[in-house]
């Protein structure tokens, strides 16, 4: 675990074709200056997976814009505001794959947790079964679900310690503990950094073995 | 079965006052993006519903609009983005156990629209299918087959004065046979593996919708 200087100390180091996890729900939890920094760094062809495909000409939109992401794996990328990624995919720049939200954050979760694959009722039925293998469990059907694995996560959290445990502030919590299991480098971008043994035990949300990097930013 | 034929069909909001009126003191709800919202609006004072925002939050409160009581918080949302409060007693978790709640049969009552339902409580909400619509499922998926009981609110017929409860969806599925009741603005339906049986007309006789709907009508 380190805490570094800046934000482009914080992402140094990913490679083109990566998969990047990015945390927030809309830009609740989105962490906008560590995707700068992923920017100005130039890795491309990039794999994103997130909730959203990028709100307004911000954070995730601002990366999508640049041309740097070949597939975004996300739940919800139509919205009012999403029109760098509507624009790109009309346009057949861009990849889709558009996965169930709970399937999304379970997928990462089993990544995470050393789970191979794992059964769920989601989307049964529907035109996202397409390809899945079926079982039957106690009379009820189910998909298989493989794991989601980044090679890089980014998430927003609201305070660190020099352990690298981390707190997370009201809903924009939302992605960032399971992002945080779920990639090989996991970036936390803090309100605050405080000393080691700060934070209450009872506390912490994501203990600071999941966490490589954690960088200070003010917004 | 009552017909209510001294009167027109229900407004927006006395359709969410009724929706409102059928859920269980003290259940554990959440309520769709979109007209669903406004069911929250209606719930009585004392009526001890919990509301679980797919975002990480059950204890969901009103709107925030900014004042001394219910500061803007961009950390503090709804599923549709939108500012929120939180109620004393409220709890926060991140998206997978938020979704483990849902799938796991914790919530009581869903609260969604609808492009279409079947007789046999088939839901279509998710996607037109059109070649240039962008797919986007977010938490639908989930949320139809997670639930104990789904409750669909909707106008019964489209713009285009085709009926929406149908004796098979057209529009890509978002659950197979997951949902119990439909709410419309002319009339309440149960539907189910014994098809749809109607509980209540407003504005409309149980004759006229035999005679507007494809779909055999139990009362």
């Amino acid at each position: 675990m380190r805490v570094c200087a800046d934000t482009d100390e914080a992402v140094a180091g990913v490679e083109d074709g990566a998969t990047v996890l990015v945390g927030g729900f809309g830009m609740a939890g989105m962490p906008v200056p560590l995707i700068d920094a992923l920017i100005r760094h130039g890795a491309t062809d990039l794999t994103v997976v997130s909730n959203n495909a990028g709100n307004g000409d911000t954070g995730l939109a601002a990366l999508l814009a640049a041309g740097r992401v070949r597939t975004m794996i996300c739940s919800f990328p139509r919205q009012s505001d999403s029109w760098v990624f509507d624009r790109l995919y009309r346009e057949g720049r861009i990849e889709l794959e558009v996965v169930p939200q709970g399937n999304l954050a379970e997928r990462m979760r089993a990544a995470g947790a050393g789970i191979g694959a794992f059964f769920c009722p989601t989307g049964v039925g529907t035109p996202l079964a397409e390809g899945k293998e079926v079982r039957e469990i106690d009379g009820r059907t189910y998909l298989l679900e493989y794991p989601i694995k980044g090679d890089l996560a980014l998430i927003g959290a609201h305070r660190a310690d020099r352990a690298g445990n981390l707190v997370y502030r009201r809903t924009a919590r939302n992605f960032g503990p399971v992002m945080a299991t779920a990639a090989t480098t996991v970036v936390a971008q803090v309100s605050e950094v405080v000393e080691t043994g700060e934070i209450d035990p009872e506390v912490v949300v994501t203990p600071g073995i999941y966490v490589d990097r954690v960088v200070r930013v003010t917004t | 079965m009552n017909e209510h034929l001294d009167r027109g069909p229900r407004s927006k909001d006395e359709l969410a006052a009724d929706v409102a009126r059928d859920i269980p003191h003290g259940a554990f709800v959440n309520l769709g993006i979109g007209q669903p919202t406004t069911v929250a609006d209606h719930l009585p004072v004392g009526s001890g519903v919990v509301l679980h925002t797919e975002n990480g939050m059950l204890g969901m409160g009103p709107l925030a609009h900014g004042g001394p009581h219910d500061p803007i918080d961009p950390d503090l949302t709804n599923a549709g983005k939108v500012p929120v409060t939180a109620l004393p007693g409220a709890s926060y978790f991140h998206h997978a156990d938020s979704f483990a709640m849902m799938r796991g049969g914790h919530l009581d009552v869903c609260v969604l629209g609808a492009f279409q339902v079947s007789a046999t409580g088939d839901l279509a909400n998710w996607h037109t299918g059109e070649p240039d619509a962008i797919p986007a499922v977010g938490g639908a998926m989930d949320l139809a087959i997670g639930a104990k009981q789904v409750f669909v609110m909707m106008t019964l017929f489209a713009k285009d004065g085709s009926a929406k409860l149908v004796p098979g969806c057209t529009y890509p599925l978002t659950g197979v046979g997951c949902v119990d009741r439909v709410y419309t603005d002319v009339a309440t339906f149960e539907v189910g593996p014994q098809g749809a049986r109607v509980l209540e007309t407003f504005g409309t006789s149980y004759d006229d919708l035999l005679a507007r709907l494809d779909v055999p009508l139990g009362r």
